[in-house]
């Protein structure tokens, strides 16, 4: 099925990320907006705009049918989620197969088995993928008995928890004893399960992902890996490519589980497999895979010289690869800073507001991926990312000055940013002369 | 995240010196929900609720459309529209259906007075907040 109207359910920089995508091939585009984002840049080159609700996401952009219905009744053939809101939603993905609408993602069975953790992770195992250590455990004596094979310390997680909720951490037997009943006793108040899992601990651990790509007709490719370890809550701060400080059998050996992985579960389409990278070992581990496109996949684009937002149209219009894994080439290094409207003096209070200045430097192999101009809305309803700097380089203190000297002068009024926390990282020695990990951010750079 | 009191009193200052109606944060460890004039919305509703009528210039109402969808006059192909122009209404009366992937949501026309015009066409798609009659309001 080939596309030629494009229905794009998302808002923001990935947005117009979208149409600039659908431009470049030669498709039109409609923008599905809420009511408060119906004017900016997206809307301006898209070549319609339909309203799609209030400016909750819940009454807008999280409509499944108000989606689905609003793309067949602008006469497109494709939806493409963007990430966020529906981008992970193999019920969307679903309905719009039901409709005779092309979804740019992976099949919605594909998608729900990659969004089951457990499932998702028992299929890594029967692909062959390391995982890090853990079981489900019955009794404090059974958790003991793993830890004494595993080593200390081991976390104790709710089975059936997520986002970071109902962990303990247990640094030897005695600690063990001492949180398993809370454990239970959180599993079951906030899950109504109380079904433990335990787990090893990764000290010192690095995000490391690889970004795949695969087409209908068997083809499957990796074009590279990023290394998102500089985050703060999860959330991702700095995002580069190639992973740096890393030893060439490592890469190499992540980027073929990744291929494996998406190859294993049938994938299709762009998607980027998440692993856990021992810091001091390089022992790697397999975390999840996410079927959407990645907020920082410029970085990965301007290292291959690739259009990866133009590859995922392409595939769900049935067209194949392309290209093999031996053209894909990684030249130079990326480093991207996420520019979000959160006052990070003040406790990374959200400051939504009306720009009144916005100003970015003209910076030699700078990218700029925004949404914003002045007076541009920054709602309080949605996330609160401003505006991706991408710097490339010969190498990575090229790249990085990059997007030091797009920091420097860039001028923001009107919202706080977390301009001068970018900043400080970039300069950080930590950053600069070494790998730093998941944990960094909030222990060393703040303490 | 703790929310302190400050927090709460900024976030209601921030919603104040808006023109937001109603704003909601979610994070792992809260749900803040606050509505200008009070009430919370009931999401799992059956008839869809009519925006408020929006003043035209000429002292006309319009009932706009609550949701993004396909607009239907009347319950069936051939059957007689729900209202046309001329026809007196109240704030109850269902003035039309608008599908949503096969669900038919009667709108509701919120204001009490005279169909003046039908600004939308038949089952054809509208937007969230167009139009969709006019009306002079009763006296």
């Amino acid at each position: 099925m080939s596309v030629a109207r494009v229905f794009i359910a998302n808002r923001g920089e990935i947005a117009l990320r979208i149409v600039r995508a659908c431009r470049t091939l030669g498709l039109e585009c409609v923008l599905g907006a809420s009511e408060i984002d119906r004017e900016g840049p997206a809307a301006r080159l898209a070549d319609r705009v339909v309203c799609i609700g209030p400016a909750s996401a819940e009454q807008s952009y999280l409509r499944r049918d108000v989606v689905v219905q609003a793309a067949l009744g602008t006469g497109c053939d494709a939806i493409h989620p963007g990430y966020g809101f529906l981008a992970e939603s193999p019920e969307l993905a679903a309905a719009a197969r039901e409709h005779g609408l092309c979804f740019v993602g992976p099949p919605p069975e594909v998608m729900a088995l990659a969004g089951d953790k457990l499932r998702a992770r028992d299929a890594a195992a029967e692909a062959g993928l390391p995982l890090v250590p853990g079981r489900e455990v019955a009794t404090p004596a059974d958790a003991r008995g793993f830890a004494e094979e595993s080593g200390y310390p081991v976390l104790l997680k709710a089975a059936s928890g997520g986002g970071g909720r109902g962990i303990k951490l247990a640094g030897d037997a005695a600690e063990l004893d001492t949180v398993y009943p809370v454990a239970v006793a959180e599993a079951r108040a906030a899950f109504g399960d109380e079904r433990l899992y335990v787990e090893r601990r990764i000290r010192e651990a690095r995000h490391v992902e690889v970004q795949v790509a695969a087409d209908d007709h068997g083809a499957a490719i990796h074009l590279g890996e990023r290394d998102c370890s500089v985050q703060r809550r999860h959330q991702k701060l700095i995002e580069e490519a190639p992973a740096p400080f890393l030893a060439e059998r490592s890469r190499g050996a992540l980027r073929d589980a990744a291929v494996t992985f998406a190859r294993a579960i049938g994938y299709r389409n762009l998607g980027t497999v998440e692993f856990l990278l021992d810091a001091e070992t390089e022992d790697f581990f397999f975390l999840e895979m996410n079927c959407r496109i990645q907020v920082e996949h410029p970085v990965t684009e301007a290292v291959t010289g690739r259009d990866l937002v133009a590859m995922q149209l392409e595939i769900a219009g049935g067209e194949p690869l392309g290209i093999a894994q031996a053209d894909v080439a990684i030249a130079g290094h990326a480093v991207e800073c996420r520019l979000t409207a959160e006052d990070a003096s003040n406790g990374f209070r959200p400051s939504p507001g009306t720009l009144t200045r916005f100003d970015v430097p003209d910076v030699a192999d700078l990218r700029v991926d925004t949404h914003c101009e002045p007076g541009t809305l920054i709602p309080p309803h949605y996330d609160s990312l401003m505006a991706k700097l991408i710097g490339h380089g010969a190498d990575r203190e090229e790249a990085v000055d990059v997007v030091r000297a797009a920091l420097d002068g860039l001028r923001v009024e009107g919202v706080e940013t977390n301009r001068a926390l970018l900043a400080s990282v970039l300069d950080h020695e930590d950053f600069v002369r070494g790998a730093v990990t998941t944990r960094w951010l909030e222990e060393a750079a703040f303490a | 995240m703790a929310l302190s009191e400050d927090d709460v009193r900024e976030i209601l200052r921030l919603i104040d010196e808006s023109e937001l109606d109603e704003l909601r944060i979610e994070t792992a460890e809260f749900k803040l929900h606050v509505r200008r004039g009070g009430g919370a919305p009931d999401p799992g509703r059956e008839v869809a609720e009519p925006r408020p009528a929006a003043a035209t210039d000429n002292g006309a109402r319009t009932i706009d459309a609550p949701m993004l969808g396909t607009f239907y006059r009347a319950e069936a192909p051939g059957a007689a529209p729900f209202v046309d122009v001329g026809a007196e209404i109240g704030p109850g009366t269902v003035v039309c259906l608008i599908e949503v992937m096969k669900m038919m949501n009667p709108v509701e026309a919120g204001v009490a007075g005279t169909i003046v015009e039908v600004c939308a066409e038949n089952a054809q798609l509208v937007e969230y907040g167009e139009p969709l009659f006019r009306v002079e309001p009763a006296a």
